[in-house]
């Protein structure tokens, strides 16, 4: 395979993998909570979508808006109404809160969609883009790869704006930073991070979907990615937004380098964990990460 | 002169802006404030004196809103405030400048202004405020575009100031601002806080441990101890009392000696 496909799938499986982190991130800068029913999350969108288009037969990206915007709301009144419950509890209850959580979602997707893969049509599924052709054969990338790769700059270039230049935006970061201090500025601190959950998980949403051509079939089990998308923040730094994603792209192109170019029985088994397999070595060598804030934050 | 009136003088201001009423306040089972009452009249500068740990702070979060009274009440402009969420009450005009300097670390300068001004809803004058604001504090127009993590502590004194000052309140709560700060700088913001005062007419509460600095920049003030009030009187009387000298001013006198006091010992219990 040529190495141009190689990077090119990498990059793509990476963006994904970082949309996923980014999620995290976003919730753990404003909450310092990690969300682990992110994947979850992430997998009832991709349900939902499934159901608008191929279940309810809308077209496909009517049924991809109305997916994220449905995961956007669910995230928000996921916060309002049950997070919320529990704050000011001891770091330890909102973890279990969220594994426990997640496992909810899991088993609800089975008992109303099945354990059975589904999958949903997309305009560009299956189409390639030819690079070069000779006698020997064809180089080509994948369409779902080039369309989750300009999703994602699509996606971040809009959060940037959003984050630096809207007022809202700014009032996230600042709720973020320091959230009594955001109280005092008359901000409402806890519309704000129900919002920002909104958007983590619209996120995530937006994650699966451009994902779900890639697959081809998704199961209620499709949010174990999210494991990984955690080894990615992580080597981001959690809490850096830009290391989120970049930390996806180091382990997703890590990835497909050793599913590649590893001999045969190691490929298959190194390249899963190839990321965490990165993540050690980053905690050895910088353990806050790479891309870490170097100032403390407050509150 | 002084010592013909009573300790404690009725306050009768015509129109509190705030008047809190017996308030009490507990971390836990620990009463941090015991009974407090106090007025700040509309248009004036009032400062509660005390020493480390008395419930300076505690008081202030009483009114705005982090913390609830077990008892008492909170009035602002007629209506009760306690028990409601801070941001509630910022909206509601009181601007809650606290101690430590809280900036937003990775925002701008600038942004923390704007943040200032978030909760208001004549967003045209907001430009003008903030030239209002640099007007004050030029050192934040110079470093307007620079992280406010980055500033000395000094300068973030004088952004959570300008930041409160963009939301236009009609009362401003000033938790410490001496803190940690140089004379000089201390001078300077003392100034400045007069000046807003006069200028553009903020209704200041002012909770301090440097008496000094506090009752030449105040009208009315009140001095705290272990959370109770023990003493109240225009600032320029406190300033000649011996009780505030020896303890708050660090003037000692053996002319003091001997006459009625109202305690003996630093801790008043
Ligand atoms: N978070 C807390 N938990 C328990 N007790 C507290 C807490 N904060 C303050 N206290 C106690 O409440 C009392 C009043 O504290 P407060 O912070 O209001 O004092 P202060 O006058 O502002 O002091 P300082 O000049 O040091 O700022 C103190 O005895 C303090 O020990
Ligand atoms: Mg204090």
């Amino acid at each position: 395979m040529e190495l141009i496909q190689v990077l090119v799938a990498g990059i793509a499986q990476g963006c994904v993998y970082g949309l996923i982190a980014l999620g995290f991130v976003l919730i753990y800068k404003a909450t310092e909570q990690v969300n682990f029913a992110q994947g979850d999350i992430m997998m009832l969108g991709m349900f939902a979508a499934f159901t608008l288009i191929a279940i309810a037969g809308l077209p496909w990206w009517l049924g991809a808006l109305a997916g994220i915007a449905i995961t956007g709301v669910f995230g928000f009144c996921l916060d309002a109404f049950v997070l919320r419950r529990i704050i000011g509890q001891p770091q330890f209850a909102v973890i279990i809160l969220t594994i426990a959580v997640g496992f909810v979602f899991r088993s609800a997707a089975g008992g109303v969609w099945g354990a059975d893969p589904v999958s949903f049509d997309t305009p560009y599924g299956g189409l390639v883009v030819t690079l070069d052709e000779n006698e020997t054969g064809r180089t080509v990338i994948d369409a779902a790869d080039l369309t989750i790769i300009l999703g994602t700059l699509v996606l971040v270039g809009a959060l940037y704006a959003f984050f630096r230049f809207t007022r809202i935006g700014v009032a996230m970061q600042a709720s973020s930073q320091n959230q009594l201090a955001a109280y005092y500025m008359g901000i409402p601190v806890k519309y704000v991070i129900s919002l920002i959950w909104g958007i983590s998980a619209a996120v995530s949403c937006i994650a699966g979907i451009l994902l779900a051509p890639k697959i081809a079939t998704f199961d209620p089990d499709v949010g174990f990615l999210a494991i990984t998308a955690f080894a990615a923040a992580v080597i981001g730094g959690f809490g850096s937004l830009p290391g989120a994603v970049l930390g996806g792209l180091i382990i997703g192109i890590t990835e497909q380098l050793a599913q590649a170019y590893l001999p045969g029985e190691y490929a298959r088994s190194i390249a899963p964990i190839s990321g965490f397999v990165i993540l050690l070595a980053v905690l050895l060598i910088r353990p806050d990460g790479l891309f870490a804030q170097i100032q403390r934050k407050k509150v | 002169m002084a010592e013909s009136l009573p300790d404690t003088l009725p306050v009768s201001p015509a129109d509190p802006v705030l008047s809190v009423r017996n308030i009490e306040t507990y971390y836990g089972p620990i009463m941090a404030i015991r009974g407090v009452s106090l007025d700040v009249p509309k248009g004036g500068i009032v400062t509660v004196l005390g020493a480390n740990g008395a419930g300076k702070t505690t008081i202030l979060k009483t009114i705005s809103g982090v913390m609830d009274p077990q008892k008492g009440s909170v009035r602002f402009e007629g209506a009760e405030i306690q028990g409601r969420d801070p941001d509630w009450v910022a909206r509601r005009g009181i601007a809650h400048v606290p101690e430590g300097r809280e900036v937003f670390p990775f925002l701008t300068v600038r942004e923390n202004l704007l943040m200032g001004a978030f909760a208001r809803s004549d967003r045209g004058a907001v430009a003008g405020d903030l030239e209002m604001v640099y007007g004050y504090f030029p050192i934040l127009q110079e470093r307007s575009e620079q992280q406010a993590g980055y500033l000395s502590g000094g300068q973030q004194q004088m952004l959570v100031i300008g930041r409160a000052l963009m939301a236009r309140p009609r009362l401003m709560l000033l938790d410490e601002p001496s803190l940690g700060l140089s004379p000089i700088l201390v001078k300077e913001i003392f100034g400045i806080v007069r000046r807003l005062n006069e200028e553009q007419g903020v209704t200041m509460l002012l909770v301090e441990q440097n008496a000094n600095m506090a009752l030449q920049a105040a009208d009315y003030g009140y001095v705290l101890e272990l959370g109770r009030i023990v003493m109240d009187d225009e600032c320029s009387r406190l300033l000649e009392s011996d009780d505030i000298k020896e303890f708050y001013l660090g003037v000692k006198k053996d002319a003091v000696r001997g006459k009625k006091r109202w305690r003996r010992k630093k801790t008043w219990r």
